[in-house]
């Protein structure tokens, strides 16, 4: 009997993860030890020095190229690029979901165990202090997360999707008001989701199959082993493509694409808002990573079969998302289609067979993530004695009442609609000339059209905020904490940075789009 | 002097000028008007600066300048001028102040802040100076883009009756062009060796299928900005909502973005497909000259007509690119010019018999001559220029885009004719219903038609009149700056005059 190899463990590439995951672990130890009325200000602590220490060692890492941990992880230029952003985007909705000023306790619930509706309830509501659960469940979705950019087998992508995903439902159903539509939006998202996982699951099942039949090769569902089958298998290729179409079905899901994309609006609205901003930004992040990877390392050599099903996925994503942004009346379901359209457009930039294709998506994750968080902490700050007002009527004359919040809103907006000078415009220009550049000029067309859809739900924001009058019901703007300001700030400086100077980033990315094998 | 940075200098110039303006305190709004005022005249000493620094007969592109930007994409800050976007410039350094004078109490019948209206016409002029002194065709479409806000702001926050649905309606038929050019922009892009040089651009070779979708992206786009028919919907709604003084920017320099794109961008970027897409071009162009004159006859609000004059104007400008030959082109350059002047004048004339009565409609004049003499004067000359009278410089402009045009084209020179009949039609007809005939008995209780011009409009209004009457006469200066450019462009299209002795040997074989 031969004896049982270790692997060789690169502990140091992995340490973004280590922290993170150690962090909630300690987390969870706070909540056991420290009193209640210090454990807010400890776990918001520890869950941001976690991230900015993580955050360290991924720069610190800056130049690793290699696969570690048995073949399980790749540590190359996406996964570190991803993983500061998914850690960068992180901290600012920390900052979000640690306000505490804004309302009262915060934005979540104290105790989810009480009965919505009931007397317990209502007392809560007024202003006990929120549950301190969430920062460990957020250090372990940013762990998961961490860990699903640089899967380098499907199996570890599994295993993380479910890390980040799971605290991602519980987090869904932790909001102070309106708990039945938040209770709602958990349980929605936990079902749809089950269901992509248990696709997941049996695409791998069916590509582990597949796999078999690479001759001299032992099968596997590391990217390698998939990518050498892809050429030389001699199995029926009804497996591959049956894999390849469940396993996209899986991560399109966490993507937010159409026709998997339901679940959006409900859980968007549902949730509590800091965490509407961490799933917006963080969690198209890590699933957009995941896309790239297996599409761009293990499918490659597939590119003629999938390019065309995914254009379509992509336009039909573009088309919901545009058009059904028109109807809505609240403001964070209307936020919630603009990323379902914008996540069409991160496809394009998947499906474009170059590196710039890749850069160009990782670029447009970013912008993206730093607008959509800012758009979210506006949100958090229109609100009244029943909390946020999230009603587009409720909006209507807010620039007369609050000019400044409305102006930074209104210039969020516009980056979203792609008006130049804004990062908006520069990611899009980055995924569409990436996509023309490869021959997908026909998704350029798609994208340019549906943007012109989508520019109209935007603009009518911005007509209610400046050309409307303000209403009786009209609510101000809270002033908000410096944990707010301070996300808030970062949001706009980004948009507008990375709109009139994009080349610092785009160097990165470029330099960064090269995966290993 | 003349590596004096001007350019980059005019665009950026006004920009600061709006922020200082936007942060001086609400409570003091005759502050910000004079810094405002102050700011643009010294815009347009430094452009004055630059006309006289302009070496005639020098090279096509002067004042070059170029910085890097987003190297990636080839992208540089570069800024060149033409005769054509020189000539533009100052129009923009010229109607800019006087906007600012003729609004100087526009603002304060809105409940919204006075600074902040002055500062967003400077905001505008920056991007106006920005989109014509742009060589970069990527930094030509930031400009062309961001234009947009100020005037989406200046309507729909300081606009009349129906500013709201004016001010998304002008935004968004601006932005489907937009876009539908941004796409031609990446395929542009692409296929040009990922350069936005236009020196660069100007010198490659596209495919005849790919040179049609571009061109098509991008004169769609400067089909709705002009507007030429059947894109042309937007603008009487904006024309009719938006302040006179935004108005008068609007039609006088927004709309030339359009006309300008094309001479600048299409035809010399895409010259097979500008000759294979000519015949609909001079088609919308001369639909456009009788549908909006016919329509401006029926109008009872007096901005609204005014846009449609433009449109039917714009009409004759797209006849005038299209027709290619030397003579048309310079006349549709010289156009652009007088046409914002005398529409301009036109709009800021309205704009004041508008305060004064508190009312668009013609209906709601009849007569006002006799209350305020000398603006109806004004009034009935802004419309004699605007119907292109001998004498004034837009008889010049229009009678050299016909005989440029009946020189290759005959039908369509003879139906372009028609709007001149037509135009006399609208203007004598519009402006016999409210200065003409038997007094109105209720002007005579509006409080505002007592008063004749003031001084501060009489300057608004003066130098206008001048310029109309001195280049009707001595248009040489214009024209001097003008001929190279458009010669230039008629090489560029490969296109040369039908007189004997124009072609020679090189340009027919190209």
């Amino acid at each position: 009997m031969s004896e049982l190899k270790l692997p060789s463990i690169d502990y140091a590439a992995l340490a973004p993860t280590l922290i993170l995951l150690g962090a909630a672990l300690v987390g969870v130890l706070v909540e056991a030890f420290v009193p209640r009325r210090l454990r807010h200000v400890v776990q918001l602590a520890v869950a941001l020095l976690a991230v900015l220490g993580a955050l360290t060692m991924v720069v610190l890492n800056a130049n690793d190229r290699l696969i570690t941990i048995g073949g399980a992880i790749a540590i190359d230029g996406p996964a570190l690029f991803l993983q500061g952003a998914i850690l960068v985007l992180a901290a600012m909705a920390l900052l979000l979901i640690g306000e505490r000023t804004v309302e009262r306790g915060g934005a979540f619930v104290a105790q989810a165990a009480v009965t919505a509706e009931s007397a317990d309830d209502r007392r809560q509501a007024e202003g006990a202090p929120g549950a301190t659960e969430v920062y460990p469940l957020t250090s372990f979705a940013v762990g998961g997360m961490l860990i699903f950019v640089a899967a380098n087998d499907l199996l570890t992508m599994f295993i993380a999707l479910e890390v980040f995903s799971l605290p991602l439902y519980l987090l869904c159903a932790l909001a102070r008001r309106r708990r039945l539509l938040s209770q709602e939006a958990a349980m929605k998202y936990f079902l749809l989701g089950a269901y992509a996982s248990a696709f997941f699951l049996f695409g791998v099942a069916l590509v582990y199959g597949f796999t078999a039949g690479t001759p001299g090769r032992a099968a596997g569902v590391d990217f390698a082993t998939i990518h050498a089958a892809v050429g030389e298998s001699s199995s029926s290729s009804v497996l591959l493509f049956g894999g390849m179409a469940l396993i996209a079905i899986g991560l399109l899901f966490k993507a937010g694409a159409a026709p998997f994309h339901v679940w959006t609006p409900d859980v968007y609205q549902g949730a509590p808002t800091p965490i509407t901003g961490f799933m917006a930004a963080c969690t198209k992040v890590a699933a957009f990573g995941a896309l790239l990877r297996v599409f761009h390392v293990a499918f490659e050599g597939a590119r003629w079969d999938f390019t065309p099903v995914l254009g379509v996925v992509a336009v039909l994503t573009m088309l919901v998302g545009a058009v059904l942004a028109v109807t809505q009346t609240d403001i964070k379901r209307l936020l919630a289609y603009s990323s379902i359209a914008n996540a069409g457009y991160l496809l394009v930039g998947v499906l474009a067979p170059t590196s710039d294709g890749v850069s160009g998506t990782m670029f447009y994750l970013v912008a993206y993530g730093f607008s959509v968080l800012a758009a979210f902490a506006v949100v958090t700050l229109v609100r009244d004695a029943d909390g946020e007002a999230t009603h587009l009527s409720r909006w209507a004359g807010l620039g007369q009442r609050s000019p400044f919040y409305a102006g930074l809103f209104t210039f969020i907006l516009l980056a979203f609609a792609g008006i130049p000078l804004t990062s908006g415009f520069t990611s899009k220009f980055a995924v569409f000339s990436a996509a023309f550049d490869g021959g997908q000029g026909w998704l350029v067309i798609a994208g340019v059209l549906t943007s012109m859809v989508l520019a109209f739900p935007y603009l009518r924001v911005v007509v209610l905020m400046w050309l409307s009058e303000p209403g009786e019901s009209t609510p101000a703007v809270v002033m908000p904490g410096w944990l707010t300001s301070a996300a808030l700030t970062i949001g706009v400086v980004a948009t507008l940075v990375l709109g009139v100077f994009p080349q610092p980033l785009l160097d990165l990315a470029a330099g960064a789009a090269e995966f290993v094998r | 002097m003349s590596d004096f940075p001007f350019l980059s200098v005019l665009t950026v110039a006004p920009l600061v000028g709006a922020l200082v303006v936007a942060v001086l305190p609400r409570r003091r709004p005759e502050l910000a008007k004079q810094v405002a005022l102050g700011w643009s005249l010294l815009v347009l000493a430094l452009s004055v600066v630059m006309w006289v620094t302009w070496q005639t007969g020098g090279d096509r592109f002067q004042f070059r300048e170029s910085y890097p930007w987003i190297p990636n994409w080839g992208v540089n800050f570069t800024f060149a001028a033409d005769g054509i976007a020189l000539v533009m410039l100052m129009l923009i350094a010229l109607l800019v102040p006087l906007v600012i004078l003729a609004s100087w109490h526009d603002a304060e019948s809105s409940k919204r802040s006075v600074p902040v209206y002055f500062a967003l016409l400077l905001v505008l002029e920056c991007t106006m100076i920005g989109v014509f002194a742009a060589a970069d065709v990527f930094l030509f479409y930031v400009f062309f883009e961001v234009m947009l806000v100020p005037m989406y702001f200046l309507i729909g926050s300081y606009g009349g009756h129906q500013r709201q649905y004016a001010a998304v309606k002008f935004f968004l038929y601006s932005l489907v062009g937009g876009l539908f050019m941004l796409a031609a922009v990446i395929g542009l892009w692409v296929v040009g060796g990922k350069t936005f040089d236009w020196v660069a651009l100007s010198q490659v070779d596209i495919s005849t299928g790919a040179e049609r979708w571009l061109f098509l992206g991008f004169f769609i786009a400067f089909a709705i900005k002009a507007p030429f028919f059947p894109f042309h919907t937007w603008l009487p709604d904006a024309g009719g909502a938006a302040p006179a003084g935004a108005a008068a920017l609007l039609v006088g320099v927004l709309d030339k973005v359009g006309t300008f794109g094309l001479l600048r961008y299409c035809l010399p970027l895409f010259p097979d497909a500008a000759r294979w897409f000519a015949p609909w071009a001079l088609a919308l162009g001369v639909i456009g000259i009788i549908y909006a004159a016919l329509l401006a006859i029926g109008q009872n609000d007096l901005k609204r007509l005014v846009s449609y004059t433009s449109i039917a104007h714009f009409g004759f400008i797209g006849v005038g690119i299209f027709a290619f030959t030397s003579q048309a082109a310079t006349g549709a350059v010289l156009y652009m010019v007088n046409h914002g002047l005398a529409t301009g004048l036109l709009f800021l004339v309205v704009g004041m018999l508008v305060a004064r009565r508190g009312s668009a409609l013609i209906s709601d004049f009849g007569g006002a001559g006799k209350l305020v003499p000398l603006l109806a004067g004004v009034l009935f000359f802004a419309g004699l220029a605007s119907l292109a009278l001998p004498g004034t410089a837009p008889f010049i402009s229009e009678f050299l885009v016909l005989i440029g045009t009946f020189s290759v084209n005959k039908p369509v020179a003879v139906i372009a004719t028609l709007g001149i009949i037509l135009a006399a039609a609208y203007v004598l007809w519009m402006v016999q219903r409210t200065t003409q005939g038997t007094l109105n008995p209720a002007l005579t209780e509006v409080e505002g038609m007592k008063r004749d011009l003031n001084l501060r409009e009489k300057v608004v209004v003066a130098p206008l009149v001048a310029l109309i009457v001195l280049l009707g006469f001595y248009p040489k200066p214009v024209t001097d700056v003008i001929n190279p450019a458009v010669q230039a462009t008629m090489q560029d299209i490969g296109k040369t005059d039908p007189a004997p002795s124009a072609g020679t040997p090189q340009e027919a074989s190209r």
